[in-house]
């Protein structure tokens, strides 16, 4: 077994062999550019992007005309968000989206709220979970856009994405989904799920980083967008740029295998994440599950050890590649912003681990993991005064705490 | 983020991990922090009456590596040392001490303030049992 282990596959993919192999002509030899007309350089890139487009389009039922490649999934949720905006601006100015949301979409919903929209943070349930029927109530004659996650980046719960784009459609309002952690780890259709943009990224998928795009429908209803970058009106006028040619064959590859590859790989890392989870509650006490463990990627799990702080374990478990909802951890010194939509508390957001099973990881790996998490948390609960003071049976919600 | 030999050596060993008797009048409690906040520090100290030497001291910490190797070495730090001098313990020179970086010093801030708290109680109790004695 090779160490450090990697198991923190929400934050990236490392890139799988096959894809790399895919890419290899059009980082080397096969250098043209995709918009070239007049050579063969310019047409073999160009039949390679279109080669990707249909892999793209086929693993998310669409049709190759309508997937935009840009740089990644933040650039897609801003073209998205910020071109419905632009585009619909005369017919509303009220979008609903939700507070677990990732932050190229909070960030870019707070922009436009600048701009003078007015923007609807849908509730969530305890497991994570959004009600559509309080989607169908936060809708009024004003409102031009849904946007709702297909699975979080954090907790891996799914959002009941049909039924929502369902309400959306009857109400005809757009309905856009970022599928960043979604698309090629659970079945994604956009014409039965109800879904009029979707955003991808190829690096939570075994591609290559730098790369992703924008499904754009174009029939009932037809999407239009305001382009955000002025430019050569590549992508059909959406999204300007010369094409990043081995990075969409690397996206296109990594589709096409996570369409051949789904369904087996879903459940053998079910399984291990089961495994992982029965370990972990089995053999200590005071563990909980964040998010609903129904309506989850196959791949996450999301874990509170309470008494125990997030980095003082992830510094425990140091050969072994994690993340955690700490504030230690965090850029912003505050505890996931997920987690507390979630009505975790903070004590509880700071003791919180997730694991992000991916392709390569294998039952050894998983057991060890078990082995080390196990430990290290006991160890670290004989060092917490929590711990002690919760087994004394203090009420720890009653304590006065001296705050700094 | 890296955290320097000196942290990761005290939350590889913390030292004098434990709890002391808090009801003993000769040992001081100090707990600051919130779980909330991510970070709770315990730090007791055992005083001799006669000389006033803190002659045993123990922590427990919930917390971040730099909070729990903070709290390690206030405890042998204060080991040793009168009341007075235990006092004069800055949380700079902990921060100097374990390369603690400007996002940690917050840690060596709570470690000073244990250190304080638990004299504080200490004190405290010592008053409070001298003025039963006097009735």
């Amino acid at each position: 077994m090779k160490k450090p282990i990697y198991m923190d596959n929400h934050a990236t993919t490392p890139l799988d062999p096959r894809v790399l192999d895919a890419m290899m002509p059009y980082l080397t030899n096969k250098f043209g550019n995709a918009a070239s007309r007049n050579h063969s350089f310019g047409w073999e890139a160009e039949q390679a992007v279109d080669k990707a487009r249909k892999q793209i389009a086929e693993l998310i039922g669409a049709d190759a005309k309508e997937i935009v490649f840009t740089s990644g999934a933040t650039e897609s949720d801003n073209l998205a968000l910020k071109g419905v905006a632009e585009m619909y601006a005369e017919k509303g100015d009220h979008i609903i989206t939700a507070a677990t949301e990732h932050k190229a979409i909070l960030d870019t919903a707070k922009h436009l709220a600048k701009k003078g929209f007015r923007i609807t943070y849908l509730p969530l349930g305890k497991d994570g979970l959004i009600d559509p029927a309080d989607v169908a109530a936060a809708i009024t004659e004003r409102t031009i856009l849904i946007s709702v996650m297909w699975a979080n980046n954090e907790i891996g719960v799914l959002q009941p994405i049909r039924e929502i784009g369902r309400i959306a459609h009857e109400r005809g309002v757009l309905f856009h989904s970022d599928g960043t952690q979604a698309v090629g780890k659970v079945p994604v259709n956009v014409i039965e799920d109800n879904v009029d943009l979707l955003s991808i990224s190829a690096h939570k998928m075994y591609g290559p980083k730098g790369v992703g795009a924008l499904y754009v429908r174009r029939k009932n209803p037809r999407v239009q967008l305001t382009a955000q970058m002025d430019g050569g009106g590549h992508e059909r006028g959406m999204r300007s740029g010369t094409l990043n040619v081995p990075g969409i064959v690397g996206l296109g590859e990594a589709c096409a295998i996570a369409q051949r590859e789904m369904a087996g790989e879903s459940v053998r890392l079910a399984r291990l994440r089961d495994r992982l989870k029965d370990r972990l509650e089995a053999e200590l006490d005071e563990v909980y599950v964040n998010g609903s463990m129904e309506h989850r990627l196959p791949n996450n799990l999301n874990m509170s050890f309470a008494y125990v702080e997030g980095e003082s374990l992830l510094m425990g478990i140091n050969d072994i590649a994690v993340s955690s909802g700490s504030a230690c951890t965090s850029a912003t010194l505050e505890p996931s912003y997920v987690l507390k939509a979630l009505g975790v508390g903070d004590d509880l957001a700071h003791t919180s681990i997730r694991f992000g099973l991916g392709r390569f990881n294998t039952e050894e790996e998983v057991e060890y993991t078990a082995d080390r998490v196990i430990e290290v948390v006991r160890k670290l609960r004989e060092l917490s005064p929590l711990y002690e003071m919760a087994k004394e049976g203090v009420d720890l919600k009653k304590v006065e705490w001296v705050k700094d | 983020m890296a955290y320097s030999e000196k942290v990761l050596e005290h939350y590889s060993n913390p030292r004098n991990v434990g709890t002391l008797d808090r009801n003993d009048p000769r040992v001081g409690t100090g707990m600051v922090g919130a779980p909330e906040c991510g970070d709770v520090m315990k730090l007791q100290i055992k005083v001799d009456d006669s000389t006033g030497v803190i002659e045993d001291a123990k922590f427990k910490t919930f917390g971040c590596g730099s909070a729990i190797a903070s709290s390690s070495l206030a405890t042998e730090w204060v080991k040793g040392k009168t009341i007075d001098e235990a006092l004069t313990i800055r949380n700079m020179d902990i921060v100097n001490e374990l390369s603690l970086p400007p996002v940690k010093i917050h840690c060596s801030v709570l470690a000073e303030d244990a250190i304080r708290a638990a004299i504080d109680d200490y004190k405290r109790k010592r008053r409070n049992g001298n003025g039963d004695n006097k009735k």
